[in-house]
Parts: C-alpha cells; sequence; structure tokens
C-alpha cells in the first residue's frame, strides 16, 4: 500500500492532487478482472465465435438440438419444481414459527440449522439422500417392510426427476426460510390492528394486505431458489453420476472431454447457463428492491 | 386450530431434515453384516488417500481465508474510507459469484489459462493450486466481503484512522493493528464459512484435476457403498462445526459489545 503514502500527506499542498487514493482499489480491481470478469467474458465472447475466430452465431444455432434442449428443459423443470416446492414448504415452516403462536425458543434453532442445512450442499448431501431413498436406504426399507409401500414399484427412483428435485429441496427450504422470515417479522401488526378496525376479517387482512407485501419477497426469493438449484453441479453428479441429462452434468462432461465434437458450442452451452441464471437474479434483485419499500 | 398447522408444518420440516441425516448416519455404521460398527469410519480414516485430499483441502482452505483476507480487509476499508461512491458497483461485483455458476467461471479458467495463453497458470502444478486457490476466493467473495463491510460498519474507521495518523502510524500499521482486530469476529465468520465452502468444493478442483477433497468423495461414491455415508457424516459434521463456530464468536462480540 505504498501508493497510499501521498493520499495520507499533510493538506497543506496545493489543491490539485493526483487521483493517487484510487490506487487503493485497484489489488481488488485487478483480482476480479482477471479472475472473474476476464474468463466469465471469455466464455461470452468463445459463444460467438468460430474456432478462427471470426463472429457467428453457428454456436447458439447449436444450442437448438433436440437433445441440448431437453437438457436445458430437464434442467429448468427441476429447478422451477425445487424453488417452488421450496418456497412454499420454507413459507410454512417459517410462518408457522413465527406467526403460528408456537414457543418462542424454536426459532433460534430453528434458524442456526436452517443457516447450516442451506450450506449441507453438494456430494455429502447425495450420499444422505442414496442413504436415505437409495434402494436400500432407510426410508425406502422401512416404507417397504413396515408399512408395505414400495417406493419402487410406485415408480419413484432416487436417480430422476423427482429424485434430484426431492434432494435439492434439502437445501432450498433452509434457504427459504432464512429469506422470508425477516420478511414474516416486517409485518407490523399495526397493520392487521388497522385492517381489523376497518372490519377486514382475517383473510381479507391477507389477501389485501399481508400478501402484496409478502410477495415481491416470495417471487424474489422463488428466482433466488431457481438460480440456486440450476448452477448446482455437485449434488447433480453425485447423485446420478451421468445417467440425468441435465445442463449443469453436460456442461462438466464436455469441459472434461469435448462430449459435443465442438468446443465452441461448450461455449454456447455454458453461455446459455450465463443468461438463465441472470435473468432469474436480475428478478431477484428488482424483486428485492420493490419489497424492501415495506419491509425495513 | 392455527396451532395445529403450525406444529404440522414445523413437523413435516424438521422430518424433512432429520430423516435424511438419520438415514446416511444409520447407513454409515452398518458395514459390518448384522450389527452397527464403526467399520466405514475406520475404513475411510486409514485411507491414505482420504487423508492426503483431506490435507490438501485444508491447505487450500487455509490459503483461500488468508489470501481473502488480505484481499478483501483493505479494500472494504479503503472503499469506505475514501471511494464511498464505489460502493454499491463493488457490492454489486461481489454478488457476481452467486450469479455466475462456478462451473462456467472455472471453464473460463482452463480456457484463458491453459499452457499456450499468456499467463500458463494450468502448465505447473503450483500454477493450478494457485488458480484453484484464487477461484475458491471468487467462491467466497460473497460471503467474506459482506461479512467484513458489515463489521466495518459498525466502527468508526474514520475517527480510527485520523488517530492512529496523528500517533504517527502508516497505512500498514492502521490495518493490521486497528481495523483488523475491529473487524476480526466478522472476519472469523467469513473465515469458518469460506472454509466451509472450500472443504467440501467439487467443481473446480475436478475440472482443473486437483486432489481434493471433493472430488475424492464423488468417486468414493461411485465405487462404495458404506464409506460414502460416513465421508457424508463427517462433512455434515464438520460444516456444522464450522457455522456453530461462526455463532459463537458472534454471540461472543454480542456480549463484549453490552459489556462496554
Amino acid at each position: 500500500m505504498s501508493s497510499d503514502s501521498s493520499a495520507a500527506a499533510p493538506q497543506t499542498r496545493a489543491p490539485f492532487r493526483l487521483p493517487l487514493h484510487w490506487l487503493g482499489a485497484a489489488p481488488f480491481a485487478i483480482f476480479v478482472l482477471l479472475f472473474l470478469i476476464m474468463p466469465t467474458m471469455r466464455i461470452v465472447i468463445g459463444a460467438f465465435q468460430t474456432p478462427d475466430g471470426s463472429f457467428t452465431l453457428d454456436n447458439i444455432r447449436g444450442l437448438f438440438t433436440t437433445s441440448i434442449l431437453s437438457a436445458y428443459w430437464i434442467s429448468i423443470k427441476i429447478s422451477i419444481a425445487s424453488a417452488l416446492l421450496g418456497c412454499l414448504i420454507g413459507f410454512s415452516v417459517a410462518a408457522a414459527v413465527v406467526l403460528g403462536g408456537l414457543p418462542k425458543w424454536i426459532r433460534g434453532p430453528l434458524l442456526t440449522f436452517s443457516g447450516v442445512a442451506s450450506n449441507f450442499a453438494g456430494v455429502p448431501l447425495a450420499f444422505a439422500f442414496l442413504a436415505t431413498l437409495g434402494p436400500v436406504g432407510l426410508l425406502t426399507v422401512f416404507l417397504k417392510t413396515q408399512i408395505g409401500i414400495d417406493l419402487r414399484a410406485l415408480g419413484f427412483n432416487i436417480l430422476s426427476f423427482w429424485g434430484l428435485t426431492v434432494t435439492y429441496l434439502f437445501f432450498q427450504i433452509p434457504l427459504m426460510i432464512l429469506i422470508i422470515t425477516p420478511a414474516l417479522d416486517g409485518l407490523k401488526r399495526e397493520w392487521r390492528e388497522a385492517a381489523q378496525i376497518l372490519g377486514a376479517t382475517n383473510a381479507q387482512y391477507w389477501r389485501m394486505v399481508a400478501f402484496p407485501i409478502l410477495l415481491p419477497s416470495f417471487l424474489g426469493t422463488l428466482a433466488l431458489l431457481f438460480a440456486n438449484a440450476f448452477g448446482a453441479v455437485a449434488t447433480a453428479i453425485a447423485l446420478t453420476g451421468s445417467s440425468l441429462n441435465i445442463v449443469p452434468i453436460l456442461l462438466f462432461a464436455q469441459i472434461r472431454g469435448d462430449v459435443l465434437g465442438n468446443p465452441h458450442l461448450g461455449y454456447a452451452l455454458a453461455f446459455g447457463m450465463i443468461v438463465v441464471t441472470g435473468i432469474a437474479n436480475t428478478i431477484y434483485i428488482w424483486l428485492r428492491a420493490r419489497s424492501e419499500r415495506w419491509l425495513k | 386450530m392455527k396451532k395445529f398447522w403450525a406444529w404440522g408444518a414445523l413437523i413435516f420440516g424438521l422430518l424433512y431434515f432429520i430423516l435424511p441425516l438419520l438415514g446416511m448416519t444409520n447407513f454409515s455404521l452398518k458395514m459390518r453384516r448384522g450389527v452397527y460398527s464403526l467399520d466405514a469410519y475406520a475404513v475411510v480414516l486409514g485411507d491414505p488417500r482420504f487423508q492426503e485430499t483431506f490435507t490438501y483441502s485444508i491447505l487450500m482452505a487455509l490459503a483461500t481465508i488468508v489470501f481473502g483476507v488480505l484481499l478483501v480487509v483493505p479494500t472494504a476499508y479503503w472503499v469506505r474510507l475514501k471511494l464511498p461512491g464505489l460502493r454499491p458497483y463493488i457490492e454489486f461485483i461481489t454478488l457476481l459469484p452467486l450469479v455466475i455458476p462456478a462451473i462456467v467461471i472455472v471453464f473460463g479458467y482452463i480456457r484463458l489459462y491453459n499452457t499456450s495463453s499468456w499467463l500458463p497458470l494450468t502448465g505447473t502444478t503450483t500454477g493450478t493450486n494457485i488458480l484453484l486457490m484464487f477461484g475458491y476466493a471468487t467462491l467466497a467473495l460473497p460471503y467474506m466481503y459482506r461479512s467484513v463491510d458489515t463489521g466495518l460498519r459498525s466502527i468508526d474507521i474514520a475517527t480510527l484512522t485520523e488517530a492512529a495518523q496523528s500517533l504517527g502510524a502508516g497505512w500498514t500499521t492502521i490495518l493490521a493493528k486497528i481495523i483488523l482486530p475491529n473487524v476480526l469476529v466478522a472476519v472469523l465468520s467469513g473465515a469458518f464459512l469460506t472454509f466451509a465452502i472450500v472443504i467440501g468444493e467439487f467443481t473446480m478442483a475436478a475440472l482443473l484435476n486437483r486432489p481434493a477433497f471433493g472430488p475424492y468423495m464423488q468417486l468414493l461414491g461411485a465405487n462404495r457403498a458404506y464409506e460414502p455415508a460416513a465421508l457424508a457424516v463427517m462433512s455434515f459434521a464438520l460444516t456444522w462445526g464450522c457455522l456453530g463456530l461462526i455463532q459463537l464468536v458472534s454471540r461472543f462480540q454480542k456480549g463484549a459489545q453490552s459489556a462496554a
């Protein structure tokens, strides 16, 4: 930080100084440029280039083949399913704890636990679910031998769409609880009282006051959970190997060994992921700004 | 009636979390036929590959934390002190790693820093290790930056800086002896979270071909039955430990503040 000494110099000199204090942000700027911005730009630009470097839309067009489109479609379906269910279940649990009149001491441990569980993703999570809902998992065996429900016969398979969705929910639900609890706390008692004085029923209060206020947080979190599930690689690979054709697994295989037979198609695949998560996150940020108008 | 539904929702949620944890614990103890035993744990702990990859990941996590602190603390401090106009932009940038999937970032690394590029980091083992550490630092950036920035908000850095300067302190002294101790709790929270992220990270390590713990777990999962469950129990305990420590230090800070 030797460059900063001029900024620290006594104020007796002429008012004009070189803007050296900008240099204090330089290490950070260089790091971010080299290891975040440029790698991403390389992918984005590569998606629009031919192998010899000229501009083309062929790579993007190449995405619109049956196998790649179906990979995107399955990925998006899993992400939507796990985000929707995660939002609904997480909301129910958070609402139960904040508004449902449960003992106050439940709240602290629940939030701590949610913090841990929302970070317990990746390879170990897949193992946990294999041991629970896999062919010889705890719950599968219990349901089969004790209750007589054969999950396999019902068509459930942990290496499938629903298997992956159920597994993702393990980190989606706690994330929802973590984000929505402060929003529920932000519902002021005065609003409910004001509504009641004006003659509103409980249902009317929820439909016309609480719901519209919570809606941006709810939808915003939905977008965040969607992006969260869409980019999850490790859980999917550890759970299904390469048996399920979803985008992160396809991209992983493509980076490892060019399974698509065209390196630039890989760029386009990655670019597609950025576009999808980018849209989801833009929605999240926009709705978050809207919800903060009321809840703060 | 309302209470009934509330309990129902809570119990459903709890079951959802407890069953997989029970499942993996139960499974990890069943390696020996018919009885519960710790055989799976013994096998895992005795595996030299486990020891190698686990040590490697711990070292990477420590290196990432040191690098992250050296990068984030001076920057967050400087931006708050001298460049407040830049804060929204920096905040936006630090959130980008949550938007861009890790697999895309590492794909960019492989294309940008391969052996035929201007900075051939992937050409040597040390270079790849450094690149992986930078990658981890990028992944941890949102958590580290936000944690440190929140910590800085609670102290009056302008006054502290002026006071230190009038006593003749240079910038290094100010950062190391004034700012860092004051935001230590925030730094530690960021550090534990970084540790939890790095220790089990799979995608970057696998694609850069480094012998880290995440890829080892995945490999074991593809080939064995009981050992993966034991690994899952251990890594859950590790995650729990890291986040428990965060709670502990932040509670410690609250106690210290109210005492002051």
